[in-house]
């Protein structure tokens, strides 16, 4: 029964994201003061605006939270449901944790049977009375370093298995830190599963160490909810609210951006691909890793939880697997839950033979389809890489910029168009790698067309704009109008194409020669 | 070279050699500590009876934090030992606590020999006859007890 989770997703999207903020030279945040006489600026902008009034068919509601949101948000669910079970707030907390932050499910099993929840949820009874503390016992040994000179702190939670503080600390240190363990770690005890509250490991751990363990605390919270997710960006702190549900994911595309303007897929929490379905996406990335050898490992070594999908190795062990995130009981050898498992387990030999035929089957069919795929490939993989290549001049755009300042006495919000160039082409390059990835699995019917003319219009338009793009900094004043033109039909061609897809998603427009899992 | 030895490593070898546990013993390397040289007898009853087992058991340095590593050395027709010598047991991953120490341990393993669990299985091809002809798979654990675990 063992098993270790990497979140291979979390880890190897930090590339690729289209981050538009934080850039010197005009985000959100600058603070640069700008001068009334420039009507042409204000009008742009107010035409930005104007299109994101108006909700599309490929964008979702949700709402963005800093940690202290997500803190506050359990505080006042805390306080809620302490007030109503007459419990101290650290117990509480572990109840809801138990439950999921289930508040119903809790306060009604809690009304029922409130023993039995309780000691489920890894609370004795009777939390009510002392508050915990460090105490010196005459005649005590530790169990674990066998230390029992006169003077030794020792601390219990109520079960009663006392030890020393300093195996204790050591204990609550290792699970937290090596073991990532916040919401579920129990009493260091032989069979013991009282949970450790947080207010004894306030008191027992060191500030570093409550703070990790807090952060963790946070990260769980957010992991236990289906409407909550981290952003993916590395270093980002901001989590996303979004009522997309999982089922959903077949017929939309859920894009958020969170409020450091990181863009990235509620459902996969890649970063954005529009207009392809998350499960579509995962098929492709897989399809293109298929060389590469990490994706050899993790696909020689590594299963997907059959509920969560989180990935996991076994590393060691029978084939009785519990999954460390949602807690899902599994066989290894046929996904099947364990539960349902029990007395016909060599069944999975039968299976693994059957998936062994089929894997063969599948990867002649690829090598048939081998051509169309390079077809798709070669388009996809060449707007990635000139993505980054725009990239690097949109880095360069600054110099650029200071340049054509000085070169030909414009001012600096008068250059802005090149920012807003730079932004567009990003955006509707990440798009047009993605058409391809979404018409490789697309089967031809009325409304392919359509889609490949939208393609082609944006494709032509990107190329146009990017073309402009690389001229020198002095031809760059002559095509001013010309680039800003460019950009807002770059836009509207983006924006004609995502709706147009996802419009047709949400209807279930589109036929795919591949199953949408 | 290497720190001194924890006080609880120190008793809990004391108190194995000062009150053995009946039916299994466990001796620490001269040259090494925290390496143990350890002999489970087969319980009483069980397809292992009369056999005598050699197991190795190390205590990492996070010992007691972490569980002791402990393989067979003697090969065993057992469902949750697989060829290596490795034990499937809970208490020696997820439900490791450090109170517990290797006596228990030890006592868990000789009662895993006892009792053994087809249902968890680690070793597939054992798990598998154990559960369609279980008088063919005793029968197999006791002629491999007769066959690799006597002591000489």
């Amino acid at each position: 029964m063992d098993s270790d989770i990497e979140d291979f997703n979390s880890v190897a999207s930090s590339d690729g994201f289209v981050e538009d903020g934080g850039s010197s030279f005009g985000g959100d945040d600058s603070d640069v003061q700008i001068d009334d006489d420039f009507g042409d600026d204000a009008a742009f902008e107010t035409q930005e605006k104007d299109l994101k009034a108006k909700k599309k068919h490929f964008e979702v509601d949700f709402s963005v939270y800093s940690p202290q949101d997500i803190q506050d948000q359990q505080d006042k669910q805390v306080d809620e449901v302490a007030g109503l079970l007459e419990q101290p707030k650290e117990s509480t907390a572990i109840l809801l944790r138990y439950f999921r932050w289930n508040k119903e499910r809790l306060i009604e099993q809690y009304m029922d049977n409130q023993e039995e929840v309780l000691s489920k949820a890894g609370l004795g009874q009777d939390m009510t009375t002392s508050p915990p503390r460090i105490e010196i016992k005459d005649d005590f040994m530790c169990d674990i370093c066998c230390e029992d000179g006169p003077g030794l702190e020792t601390f219990a939670m109520k079960c009663e298995h006392r030890f020393c503080t300093d195996c204790y600390r050591q204990y609550l240190a290792q699970k937290i830190k090596e073991e990532g363990e916040a919401a579920r770690i129990k009493c260091p005890g032989d069979g013991c599963n009282s949970i450790v509250d947080s207010k004894s490991l306030d008191l027992m751990v060191t500030p570093d160490l409550t703070d990790r363990y807090h952060e963790l605390l946070m990260r769980t919270y957010v992991d236990d909810k289906e409407s909550l997710k981290w952003c993916p960006a590395p270093n980002c702190v901001y989590a996303v609210e979004c009522g997309v549900k999982k089922r959903d994911l077949n017929r939309i595309v859920p894009t958020v951006t969170c409020d450091a303007k990181h863009g990235f897929c509620f459902g996969c929490t890649l970063a954005d691909h529009q207009p392809c379905p998350c499960s579509l996406v995962k098929k492709w990335l897989k399809k293109c890793e298929d060389d590469s050898e990490t994706a050899n490992w993790i696909s020689a070594n590594t299963k997907e939880c059959p509920k969560c999908g989180s990935t996991i190795e076994k590393n060691g062990g029978c084939n009785h697997m519990t999954c460390r995130k949602c807690r899902n009981e599994f066989c290894w050898m046929c996904m099947g839950l364990w539960s349902e498992h029990g007395t016909s387990w060599y069944n999975c030999n039968r299976y693994e033979e059957k998936s062994g035929t089929e894997a063969r089957d599948s990867q002649a069919k690829s090598r048939q389809s081998l051509e169309r795929y390079l077809h798709y490939y070669n388009r996809y993989a060449n707007h990635e890489q000139s993505a980054k290549l725009d990239k690097d001049i949109f880095h360069k755009t600054e110099k650029k910029m200071t340049l054509l300042q000085s070169s030909s006495n414009m001012s600096w919000i008068e250059v802005q168009f090149l920012e807003s160039a730079s932004k567009a082409l990003q955006q509707c390059r990440q798009t047009l790698k993605w058409t391809y990835a979404f018409a490789y699995y697309l089967a031809r019917n009325n409304q392919t067309e359509i889609f490949e003319d939208n393609q082609k219009d944006l494709e032509m338009a990107v190329e146009n704009l990017s073309e402009m793009f690389e001229k020198q900094p002095d031809q760059l004043a002559g095509l001013k109008v010309q680039m800003m033109d460019k950009t807002a039909y770059c836009n509207q061609r983006h924006i004609i194409l995502l709706d147009d897809t996802a419009k047709n998603l949400k209807e279930e427009n589109w036929q795919f020669n591949t199953t949408l899992s | 070279m290497s720190a001194p030895l924890p006080k609880r490593i120190i008793k809990e070898t004391e108190r194995l050699q000062n009150e053995p546990v009946p039916g299994i013993s466990a001796e620490p390397h001269e040259e090494n500590a925290r390496y143990f040289d350890v002999w489970v007898d087969g319980p009483d009853g069980s397809c292992y009876e009369g056999g005598k087992f050699n197991l190795e058991l190390f205590l990492p340095d996070d010992y007691p934090m972490c569980p002791p590593r402990i393989r067979f050395l003697t090969r065993i027709y057992h469902p949750n030992i697989d060829r290596l010598g490795r034990i499937c047991l809970d208490v020696l991953k997820n439900n490791w606590s450090p109170a517990l120490q290797i006596r228990t341990i030890l006592l868990s393993i000789q009662a895993l020999l006892g009792a053994p669990n087809p249902e968890d299985p680690l070793n597939e091809a054992v798990a598998k006859q154990w559960k369609e002809n279980q008088p063919e798979a005793i029968k197999t654990a006791r002629e491999w007890t007769q066959l690799y675990a006597q002591k000489k």
